[in-house]
């Protein structure tokens, strides 16, 4: 259509107020909100309606209206209860609190801390693998390929891992996180690469990147193969010299100082992204790759270093879960870790604290599901649909504002997803 | 009196924090052209954009030949017999003419289009209305004038006899800009009543009979254009008198800065665009290209600031061999660059004012340190420039796409003046803005002018051209025709070479520079 005032070309004369910084901020952080939560209440509806207690229970509302609405809290309480519990067990760390400090011993306490220790350490690879993506869209890449780099970087890492001898920790270590990193900057890297010199989607490039990581895997890893045990599909395990140390492991808590290297590379990022003149560079090259080339920068060595720093923060998410939590890597290690670091790196908007709090979020559902499983025999994919409706209401913010009635925000300019899709 | 064909009556219309139109009264008499004329942002789109049913208005009626109407969208909008021509096309480039004519109003027979019904009423519109088109070229093979009068043959398909143009000579040649008042005349003539959208005053002299001035919203007059003169129209327009000639004083020329031999450039597709050109530009000095657009000046332009590569030939500032440098070595060289495509290329929309007043320096103290970049320097400093260059902003961390076309356009102007400079190259400076804002950089762009700093000028406005060169290179099918003092040809004579003629005959045909009285420039 014609010029409308909103556009920028005619733009009314009487100057907008300035609003915009904190009203872009609110609108940033209300609706994915509202996501969480509405996904929430969907996925409570989906509960009641696969529940055949409540179901049962509201045939025959009209003679027992109180029983229906019971079995219907009866229902959420048990589950959500179970996945609050699952999750965080913020009232059993109370409890036990009160005990250790009535000088009753920390025994219990670690054991209380489990539910929360588990779901901060199922974030640890959100949070990297949710930056590799966040960092692509920021450059204006849709890097799909985390899952594939994140495997990737497991196996680099848990073979320097297993395979070097004698060395003190504080060299291999160290060590074996840097292959994990470089093995994922260059799966990350090629595609990036394909993108700057022939012009290769990235979005083509990194799903096929995550086949060959995962038929390779497979061949890898298969019984008796290269990187196999002589009796299981698994690699041997890293030693203890390239081990990330756990914190009150002997209760069952597996939190490991990976957690802190996921800050501290959230904070890099979040340095790199908005203080660097790397950043400047990767930020204009997203919104507008014409005007970065104007301003002289080398827009197609920004994708291939995106590429790469994605490919090894995605690294180090495998590297990480399988140096700190599992030890070894088999077939599937993955799983699908990287494509919901795509919808993390959505939520949070691609910024860097975003993104953390996203992961928190995803690892706390994940980790809480597996209790709600157990506890209230929901299956586990409820949270896969709770997590995909985030998804939808992120990119499609219109029925979040329609359905609180929001107002549409000034102008919405902020660059979340990548400008090449479909391009 | 008859009654008006069209008559809106006090439409206002409010975005947040905005009144985009306040009361406006419009009439519309049979067989009219009626110009609705005011600065970028005065609601001329908006008011069209209501009345073709885009927008509702919150208060306000509309009259057609004296029955209310209600508009809810463009289908009733058409009903009524209203149509709009936009200023960006509404046209399928793949599809033929009589297809993108039809569309949404596809004739079929059984399960097949009827092209041949389409065709044969597009072959009566255009014999009745002098709209020559070929019903069966692609959209995507035609030229732009051409395109826009498919637009008008899609209107009149409809049978809309309300015509509605959006600024429809913005993206034409002087050539086909006439043609396309040829064709608006002779519609009036058959009955049709044109609104006709514009910001460029001479336009509107010459083609409206009545003329209803905008200004932040409001009516702020309407007149008989007959009654009116352009500085009339522009104070107005823009609310204060308006210096509309340029006052320039006699070049004092130095050393030469930019040097280019035998260039030769190709296109997107391949095609020697710039087709071996020479010239020179020296300090202190304009040098205007003048060329419809499409003769090679973009590739020209690309060429000169690294954006892009050379075929053949050599392009030399200050003596220093430029000819396969990156856009930062000519920008580190001393070479400022207003870019043809201000939104595309200039300015990253979603970046705040202060950003991008850094674009291209952002790597450079005072402004980064190593990696680091220091962005309390970078907002001082952005909010100093806004001051200096008068950009109308609410502050600097504002994203430049909330300012207008015009603030757009300084904030471009403000980084690449405000940093030392030895050539400047502009191109189509103002293409798009409205007058405060022209008058405003074609000052200081003469100040640069006299600064001592090189100034290759290029622009597809003649008047532009004309008002600001020294010297004149006309551009034709990728070769200078000409590179002429610009005292010594009349604007007729390039216009004529712009059009392909050669200088001597240029000069044989059209009456020189003694016949030239100073126009003004819109």
């Amino acid at each position: 259509m014609a010029d409308a005032p909103t556009t920028p070309s005619e733009a009314p004369e009487v100057e907008p107020k300035e609003r915009h910084a904190s009203s872009r901020l609110y609108y940033a952080v209300l609706v994915p909100i509202l996501s969480v939560f509405t996904a929430l209440v969907l996925g409570a509806i989906l509960i009641l309606i696969t529940d055949p207690a409540v179901t049962g229970a509201w045939k025959n509302v009209f003679q027992a209206p109180l029983a229906a609405l019971s079995a219907t809290w009866e229902s959420i309480s048990t589950a959500y209860g179970a996945l609050l519990s699952g999750s965080l067990g913020l009232v059993e760390i109370w409890k036990a609190l009160g005990v250790a400090l009535s000088g009753g011993g920390t025994e219990d306490l670690a054991v209380a801390l489990v539910p929360l220790s588990e779901s901060l350490t199922t974030s640890v690879p959100f949070i990297f693998a949710g930056l590799a993506v966040a960092i692509g869209f920021q450059g204006g890449l849709f890097n799909i390929g985390a899952e594939g780099q994140i495997l990737v970087g497991a196996l680099c890492s848990v073979y320097v891992g297993y395979s070097i001898t004698g060395l003190p920790w504080f060299i291999h270590l160290p060590l074996a996180l840097m292959a994990g990193m470089l093995g994922g900057a260059i799966w990350g890297g090629i595609p990036g690469l394909l993108k700057a010199y022939t012009g290769g989607h990235e979005v083509i490039n990194t799903i096929m990147m995550n086949w060959i990581a995962i038929i390779l895997s497979s061949w890898l890893l298969k019984v008796g193969g290269p990187m196999a045990r002589p009796d299981l599909p698994i690699t041997p395990e890293v030693l203890p010299s390239a081990q990330i140390p756990q914190f009150f492991s002997t209760q069952g808590n597996r939190f490991h100082a990976g957690f802190f290297l996921a800050l501290a590379a959230a904070a890099v990022i979040w340095w790199l992204l908005y203080r660097a003149t790397t950043g400047f560079e990767i930020r204009m090259s997203g919104a507008n790759p014409h005007a970065a080339t104007y301003s002289g920068v080398k827009v197609k060595r920004v994708w291939v270093m995106i590429m790469s720093i994605g490919g090894a923060l995605a690294g180090l998410a495998g590297t990480v879960q399988a140096l700190a939590v599992d030890r070894w890597v088999g077939v599937g290690f993955s799983g699908g870790m990287g494509f919901d670091s795509i919808a993390l790196a959505l939520l949070g908007r691609s910024h860097p604290v975003g993104v953390v709090l996203a992961a928190l979020l995803f690892g706390t559902l994940r980790n809480g599901a597996t209790r709600m499983q157990s506890v209230a025999r929901i299956p586990i994919d409820i949270i896969t649909i709770v997590q995909a409706l985030v998804i939808v209401f992120i990119a499609a913010p219109e029925i979040i504002r329609w359905l609180y009635r929001l107002r549409q925000p000034a102008e919405d300019l902020t660059p979340t997803l990548s400008t090449s899709w479909g391009s | 009196m008859t009654t008006p064909v069209l008559e809106l009556r006090g439409i206002t219309k409010r975005f947040p924090g905005v009144l985009a139109n306040d009361h406006i009264d419009l009439t519309l008499e049979e067989q009219e052209i009626h110009a609705l004329l005011g600065e970028n942002g005065a609601g001329k789109s908006t008011l069209m954009n209501i009345l073709y049913g885009l927008y509702s208005p919150d208060e306000g009626e509309i009259y057609i030949r004296g029955k209310r109407v209600e508009i809810q969208g463009p289908t009733d909008a058409i009903r009524q017999g209203i149509g709009m021509v936009h200023q960006h096309f509404m046209l399928v480039p793949v599809l033929t003419v009589t297809e993108n004519v039809m569309l949404g109003e596809e004739v079929t027979r059984g399960l097949a289009l009827d092209r041949k019904s389409v065709v044969r009423r597009i072959k009566e519109i255009s014999d009745l209305h002098g709209l020559e088109v070929d019903p069966h070229a692609k959209v995507a093979d035609l030229p732009v004038g051409v395109r826009q009068r498919v637009e008008i043959i899609k209107v009149l398909y409809r049978d809309a006899n309300i015509l509605i143009l959006d600024e429809p000579t913005a993206v034409l040649t002087p050539q086909e800009a006439d043609a396309l008042f040829e064709i608006l005349q002779s519609l009036r003539e058959k009955g049709v009543s044109i609104i006709f959208i514009s910001h460029k005053l001479r336009e509107v002299l010459a083609l409206a009979d009545r003329v209803t001035v905008l200004r932040r919203g409001r009516v702020v007059g309407e007149t008989r254009t007959q009654d009116a003169d352009q500085a009339k129209l522009a104070e107005m327009m823009v609310g204060r008198a308006v210096k509309l000639t340029v006052e320039k004083k006699p070049p004092q020329v130095g050393e030469p800065v930019l040097t280019v031999r035998g260039l030769k450039v190709l296109d997107d597709r391949l095609q020697m665009t710039v087709n071996g050109v020479d010239f020179e530009v020296r300090e202190g000095e304009v040098l205007g290209i003048a060329g419809v657009q499409g003769n090679g000046q973009t590739e020209l332009v690309e060429a000169l600031t690294g954006l892009r590569s050379v075929y053949e030939g050599q392009v030399l500032i200050d003596g220093k061999d430029l000819t396969a440098a990156s856009p930062r070595d000519v920008t580190e060289a001393g070479v400022a660059h207003v870019p043809e495509d201000r939104q595309e290329d200039g300015l990253v929309l979603s970046f705040t004012v202060a950003e991008n007043l850094v674009l291209n320096t952002y790597y450079r103290p005072p402004f980064a340190k190593g990696m680091s970049i220091n962005y309390p320097i970078i907002y001082e400093t952005g909010e100093k420039l806004i001051k200096e260059f008068d950009v109308r902003t609410p502050s600097s961390r504002v994203p430049v796409g909330n300012l207008s076309g015009g603030n757009q356009q300084k904030v471009i102007v403000a980084r690449e003046f405000s940093r030392p400079i030895r050539l400047l190259i502009a191109s189509q400076p103002t293409r798009g803005l409205d007058v405060g804002s022209i008058e405003y950089i074609h000052r200081r762009l003469l100040e640069k002018r006299d600064d001592g700093v090189a100034v290759l000028l290029v622009s597809a406005e003649l008047d532009e051209i004309m008002g600001l060169s020294d010297r004149i290179a006309v551009m034709y099918r990728g070769k200078f025709t000409a590179v002429v003092d610009a005292n010594d040809v009349s604007k007729e004579q390039v216009g004529l070479m712009m059009a392909g003629s050669s200088l001597e005959e240029a000069l044989t045909q059209a009456p020189g520079p003694e016949a030239y009285e100073p126009e003004i420039v819109t």
